[in-house]
């Protein structure tokens, strides 16, 4: 196996892992964090492929990592607002309790 | 390279199943930064020590500490005693497998994948100094653009709306002035006024 296919492959578990973590649980930061990891494993195929790509001198997967960093930032910010501003006015973070919108 | 890759990449994984599947959630935050710290090793063997370093930063500092902050502002910090799963988990597991399975697949199946182990590139900061200020510098004002936005939206929806209302004893927000208050002295009979004062008109 070539440490691209480790790499890969890692990054794969990793994603299932906050996916599993983001669909099964029922607290709302808990999805945040499981969202997080998701967004890592992503920016870690990004960086595996600059690196054992073909132009790595252009140096493009690393920028998109930087850009992809900030951006999960700001969600990491605003989802965690959300979950202050839902528990403020409902007094719950659970997310099965949460349910104004269901039909 | 690929033996402490490999170690480095069991640890983030144990890190990061028992981040999703800890039922204390402090504990869940401290294994989330000890995952990131793992993803930014793998990046330091990967010769991308600038995103390493942010991924410290940005990661291991910040967004953990921000997630602390919101278990402890949200008064989630101890275990709960109810299940910590949501109604329909099987399924959601069922799904992750499948897209475990499929992902997996993929990687190992596929020929399009480069095989040959190429020099380490350089990637200096003044490097990515210079394409950051040429070719992607519309990108980034977008991206400062964004996160001023991002940040002022955050302050402003966990934002407490203070309204001329006046707070009661108990900590509960008193909603209106009622008409005749019979009883001053017990501020529960403002909340509860036909069980308390029972002549109410």
């Amino acid at each position: 196996m070539t440490p691209l296919q480790i790499c890969l492959l890692t990054s794969a578990l990793l994603f299932a892992t906050g996916f599993a973590g983001a669909v099964t649980r029922r607290h709302a930061i808990l999805v945040l964090i499981g969202i997080e990891l998701m967004l890592n494993a992503a920016n870690l195929n990004l960086i595996a492929f600059w690196r054992f790509g073909p132009h790595p001198e252009l140096l493009t997967g690393f920028i998109f990592v930087l850009f992809s960093m900030a951006l999960a930032a700001a969600e990491a910010a605003v989802g965690l607002a959300l979950v202050i501003a839902i528990y403020r006015h409902k007094k719950t973070s659970n997310l099965d309790e949460v349910r104004d919108l269901k039909g | 390279m690929p033996v402490t890759l490999i170690l480095t990449a069991i640890v983030l994984l144990f890190a990061a199943v028992a981040a999703m599947s800890l039922r204390n959630l402090v504990h869940c935050a401290l294994m989330l930064a000890i995952s990131f710290s793992g993803i930014a090793a793998i990046y330091l063997q990967l010769n991308a020590e600038f995103v390493g370093f942010t991924e410290i930063l940005v990661y291991v500092g910040a967004v953990a500490i921000l997630i602390v902050m919101a278990i402890l502002l949200t008064r989630s910090g101890e275990a709960p005693d109810k299940s910590v799963l949501t109604s329909g988990w099987a399924a959601g597991v069922a799904v992750t497998a499948m897209v475990f399975v499929i992902l997996g697949w993929a990687i190992l199946n596929s020929t399009g994948l480069p095989s040959t182990v190429t020099s380490a590139p350089s990637a200096t900061v003044k490097n990515i100094g210079d394409v950051l200020m040429t070719t992607y510098v519309l990108p980034l004002e977008i991206i400062a653009l964004m996160l001023t936005a991002a940040m002022i939206g955050a302050v402003i929806i966990a934002f407490r709306e203070e309204e001329p209302k006046t707070k009661m004893e108990d900590g509960r927000w008193k909603m209106e002035q009622p008409s005749t208050p019979s009883t001053p002295s017990m501020p529960s009979s403002i909340l509860h006024p036909p069980s308390s004062t029972g002549g109410q008109p």
